[in-house]
């Protein structure tokens, strides 16, 4: 892991339970890290979560989406950032694990997706 | 254009029910499955790996479905397989005509029983239904080619019962967004839960894009509710509906009224097009239902062009 992003994980492990999936989406998802789901869903919870809002996996643990729905919606967050809630998010580039979702964003690496992504799209 | 695609897009009340699942006894234990619910039927959904247990793939069931006359809607879940296997399962498919397919992102691992098994989830469901609608376009999701592209026809599941309930309608319209042009619900026990659902739904418009079927199981006993409450995920049972079943003097009969009073409600709210039934064994249960409810048969739905008792 390079300088950057072990200081990201520093900072972001501690705080969001960062996985280091170097395509960080926390903004648009309630500031809660949606690969700390165990089905690592990053575009809303599964129909598993339980009447008192637990987890299916870990009923002990509340549903990582139902946070994330919670604080987007109570958190003093830019409205942009609010929008972003309901976007599709393409699927994880798994070869981007472990590096640094800094260096992703300001490169736009984070953003690039596969030629098909999109495809049919209307 | 499968005849589930032409039924919802003329208008026409569409039933839909799950095939039980089928691990020894070849093609004829799939005949004996199917053939009480048959003659109700549009398409049967053929499962992929239901709560986590394996069983004989959805492909293969399609496939036996299709060979005994039934149209399939395949389901895929995105819990085994990772994107390269749910792409060549969605071509493969097309090779075969099968043309419904409903994604689902699938229970966890640890409902089956083998939970030690890794957990694959490299795609979510609507990610599932993008990469689909890609390959319906004709294009893999690495931007090859396929010539000619497979016609499909997309759905997905929507959980009016679990929580966040508020969001369950908006991630309706995600999914619909993504390509679904139909929507089977959960089983839901709380009508007051299903008609919040339904009202957000329309009130955000995915009835202009999906069909909503609400799902609808037949049990037969108090034991039985009382399991799928303590161990389906996300299919909570309110303690009222069992109590009443508990003490009954026919408790298969209870079971039937309640599902015939969920599936006369259910019918009676917008954006629904017709229901889903899951039974979970062979089970007559479906279409005594269907005639208690004044639902025709497929043959007659299709002569008589039957629609849905309220205005969608």
């Amino acid at each position: 892991m390079g300088v950057l992003a072990t200081m990201e994980a520093v900072v972001k492990r501690p705080v969001f339970g960062c996985q280091m999936c170097g395509q960080c989406v926390l903004h648009s998802t309630g500031m809660t890290c949606p690969m700390t789901c165990p089905k690592t869903l990053r575009n809303g919870p599964c129909g598993g979560v339980r009447a008192d809002g637990g987890c299916e996996v870990r009923p002990e643990m509340r549903c990582v989406w139902l946070r994330g729905y919670e604080r987007s919606r109570r958190l003093p967050l830019p409205a942009a950032w609010k929008d972003e809630f309901n976007h599709l998010r393409a699927p994880v580039d798994n070869r981007l694990r472990g590096t640094a979702s800094w260096t992703n964003l300001v490169t736009g690496r984070d953003r690039q997706t596969p030629a098909g992504w999109g495809a049919g799209e209307h | 254009m499968s005849r589930l695609e032409q039924a919802l897009g003329e208008g026409r009340f569409v039933v839909t029910a799950e095939m039980p699942t089928i691990d020894g006894g070849g093609m004829d234990e799939v005949r004996f499955q199917l053939e009480p619910m048959a003659p109700y039927l549009d398409a049967c959904n053929a499962t992929d790996n239901t709560a986590a247990h394996a069983h004989a793939s959805p492909l293969a069931i399609a496939i036996a479905l299709q060979q005994c006359g039934m149209e399939p809607v395949m389901q895929l879940v995105c819990r085994d397989r990772n994107r390269l296997a749910l792409e060549a399962d969605l071509v493969g498919a097309s090779l075969h005509g099968i043309e419904n397919v409903c994604c689902l992102t699938g229970d966890d691992v640890t409902a089956g029983d083998e939970p030690e098994a890794r957990r694959v989830f490299d795609l979510d469901s609507p990610q599932l239904l993008a990469t689909a609608r890609a390959v319906a376009s004709g294009r893999y999701l690495s931007g090859r080619a396929i010539e000619p592209p497979p016609h499909l026809y997309l759905g997905a599941v929507e959980n009016p019962g679990a929580p966040p309930f508020a969001y369950r309608a908006q991630r309706a319209l995600k999914k619909a967004r993504a390509g679904a042009r139909f929507l089977q619900l959960q089983i839901c026990f709380e009508p007051r839960l299903l008609e919040e659902f339904t009202a957000e739904a329309a009130r955000l418009g995915v009835g202009e894009h999906a069909a909503l079927l609400p799902s609808i199981t037949i049990l037969r006993s108090a034991r039985a509710l009382r399991y799928i409450d303590a161990k389906v995920p996300g299919i909570s049972v309110p303690a009222g509906i069992i109590e009443r079943v508990e003490a009954a003097a026919d408790q298969q009969e209870a079971c039937f009224d309640v599902a015939y009073g969920l599936a006369q409600h259910a019918m009676a709210q917008p954006g629904v097009r017709g229901l889903h039934f899951i039974s979970f064994r062979k089970d007559a249960g479906i279409a005594a239902l269907c005639r208690r409810l004044g639902i025709p048969t497929h043959a007659e739905r299709v002569e008589h062009g039957y629609r849905s008792p309220v205005p969608v």
